[in-house]
């Protein structure tokens, strides 16, 4: 193995990319392969009294529809299992995936789908996080009890703690407040969602996924095809670009119904303007800091308030409020700390992972806080952060010990790079001890 | 309506059934099976279903297949000769000038072509000629280097 270090070593993959004879799903190309689009909520709440398909069953290469009433097995999924596969009672954003048109092409489809008739009742929306968590705000969707993600049996904030910030702010000198946010993002993949699902010769559903995470996601399939996983070769390794947006199923689900119901090959692919519109994003986050501080630029308290938009269903959100939390205060030592998380629901797309997932949405406005922090005492940010940076033996919020630091080390080369003189009280600093 | 279009494809010549509103990616992809070239936007935004019709870098998304009756149109399956790989696709190999690959083909038929105009680039007239070609992974410094190396005669046919 150790003959590799250090060495540029080509890519396993890489002749077949710059030949052009990588197959991405869309390759796949199938001989009577079906083509499937999905039937989307135009408002944004709404139940669902019934879809009518009468008039877009006579297109000329239409084969037939799919409705929740076609699933075998699970009719919800997605990571926290709370999202309809097809909605046929309610709908909680504009987009969800209400039913499919199977047919030859997607000309066809898209006929079709400007001929299917939804009768849907429009309900007031909430769209605003801090709107969604007032007292009667209507709900995002039914049986709800409130717009709050609950952790638990009445446990709507994920609280960490380490210390008592209430005794941490008392020995400070100064208190800083910051109030910090970070705005929606769409992964954008090159290769936007999609599927191909068939049976092969053996009556196995062989699907081809562009999954980043094939075994969070087989066991979710199996449920909603009613399949044992034996019977399901979820074939992945080519990803065109997924950045955690793959983490969330988008296509494999809706592919394998269609081609359950009509026993042909299926394809089901998301246009970029499907993609950017109703795929997973990453999420707003909002987050209200107060900091307890000592002359001398010790930080004695730090006291966080966060809120997550999920959008409509959970997804990998309320994950990512703990995620978050643990990594909101940086990689600071701080004997006192407390993060309040809210993770809320509102009628828009879900968000769910990306990149970093979460990790920079708190890190980003702790070294806002932190600059913040540095211009009220006076003290210049290298030094404060080199004061504060964990040593080996520091506890970080929830609870872990740290090991290995090297927080102080990454600064000391980062100035370097950048040209800027240390002073040599900083520079005498280690990692290794305080 | 369905028309008979004629072609020369990657040296050779093909005949297709086609529509008047069918695309140049639709007809490759979906009726000739060749998939180097991908459907990224479908909308001429980001440059990976790039092809060379007469040695001009065209969108195929939004080349109405029709148009390109009698012409000459090479895809990244063409770009090497008798199954060796072409300069360009040697240096992106070993530049690593990709992660997941997907905008890989349109990238080096850009390429191709901004090397057949101008056979030493600089590095500004590089980045502009392939600014229409979007990598989301973000291998944009490799692209660059692996274009430099094949214009400083590094890679050899």
């Amino acid at each position: 193995m150790t003959e590799y270090v250090g060495k540029a070593m080509p890519r396993y993959d890489g002749i077949g990319q710059v030949k052009g004879q990588t197959k991405f799903v869309d390759d796949f190309i199938l001989p009577g392969m079906l083509y499937a689009k999905a039937v989307r909520s135009p408002v944004h709440k709404g139940v669902i009294h019934g879809v009518d398909f009468t008039a877009a069953a006579r297109v000329p290469g239409v084969i037939g529809f799919v409705t929740a009433d076609d699933i075998p097995g699970a009719r919800l999924f997605g990571a926290c299992g709370d999202q309809p596969v097809l909605a046929d009672q309610y709908t909680a954003y504009k987009g969800e995936d209400i039913a499919l048109v199977v047919a030859a092409d997607e000309d066809a489809c898209a006929e079709a789908l400007e001929k299917v008739k939804l009768d849907i009742e429009e309900q007031e929306p909430v769209f605003d996080m801090f709107e969604a968590m007032k007292p009667g705000a209507p709900l995002v969707r039914p049986n709800l009890k409130s717009n709050l993600w609950e952790y638990g049996p009445d446990m709507t904030t994920r609280v960490m703690y380490l210390g008592d910030v209430e005794k941490g702010f008392a020995e400070a000198d100064y208190i800083v407040e910051g109030r910090y946010q970070t705005g929606e993002q769409d992964h954008a993949a090159m290769e936007p969602m999609v599927s191909v699902a068939y049976f092969d010769e053996a009556d196995r559903l062989v699907i081809h996924t562009h999954s980043q995470c094939l075994y969070f996601q087989l066991g979710q399939l199996a449920g909603i095809f009613n399949l044992p996983m034996s019977r399901i070769r979820y074939k992945g390794g080519v990803v065109g670009g997924g950045f955690g947006g793959k983490n969330h199923i988008h296509a494999d689900h809706l592919a394998g119904l269609a081609a359950i119901k009509f026993k042909r090959p299926v394809k089901y692919r998301m246009s970029r303007r499907e993609d950017l519109l109703y795929s997973t994003k990453r999420g707003v986050f909002i987050l209200e800091y107060k900091t307890g501080v000592k002359k001398d630029g010790r930080l004695t308290a730090n006291h966080i308030k966060l809120w997550h938009d999920a959008g409509a269903y959970g997804g990998f959100s309320p994950y990512g409020v703990e995620k978050c939390s643990m990594f909101a205060s940086g990689p600071y030592h701080i004997p006192n700390t407390r993060v309040d998380g809210q993770c809320v629901l509102t009628n828009k797309a879900g968000s769910s992972s990306m990149r970093g997932f979460t990790i920079m949405n708190g890190q980003f406005p702790m070294e806002m806080q932190m600059a913040k922090i540095a211009t009220e005492l006076g003290m210049d940010q290298w030094e404060l952060r080199f004061i504060n940076a964990w040593r080996d033996g520091d506890m970080g919020v929830s609870r872990y010990v740290v090991r290995g630091a090297g927080a102080l080390e990454a600064m000391t080369e980062a100035a370097k790079l950048a040209g800027i003189e240390l002073p040599d009280r900083l520079l005498a600093m280690s990692s290794r001890g305080r | 309506m369905k028309q008979i279009l004629s072609f020369t494809l990657n040296g050779s010549p093909v005949d297709v059934v086609v529509t008047p509103t069918e695309t140049l990616l639709d007809v490759l992809r979906e009726k000739l099976g060749v998939t180097g070239p991908k459907r990224g936007c479908d909308d001429g935004d980001c440059g990976a279903c790039t092809v060379l019709l007469d040695g001009e870098p065209v969108r195929s998304c939004l080349t109405i297949a029709l148009t390109v009756n009698g012409r000459d149109v090479l895809t990244v399956e063409g770009l090497g000769v008798n199954g060796d790989l072409h300069p360009l696709q040697k240096a992106f190999h070993e530049h690593g000038a990709f992660q997941c690959g997907f905008c890989t083909p349109g990238m080096l038929m850009s390429a191709k072509a901004l090397l057949d105009h101008n056979p030493n680039p600089s590095r500004t007239e590089i980045r502009e000629y392939m600014s229409g070609n979007l990598c989301r992974c973000g291998s944009y410094e490799e692209v660059i280097e692996a274009i430099q190396a094949v214009a400083a005669g590094e890679y050899k046919e």
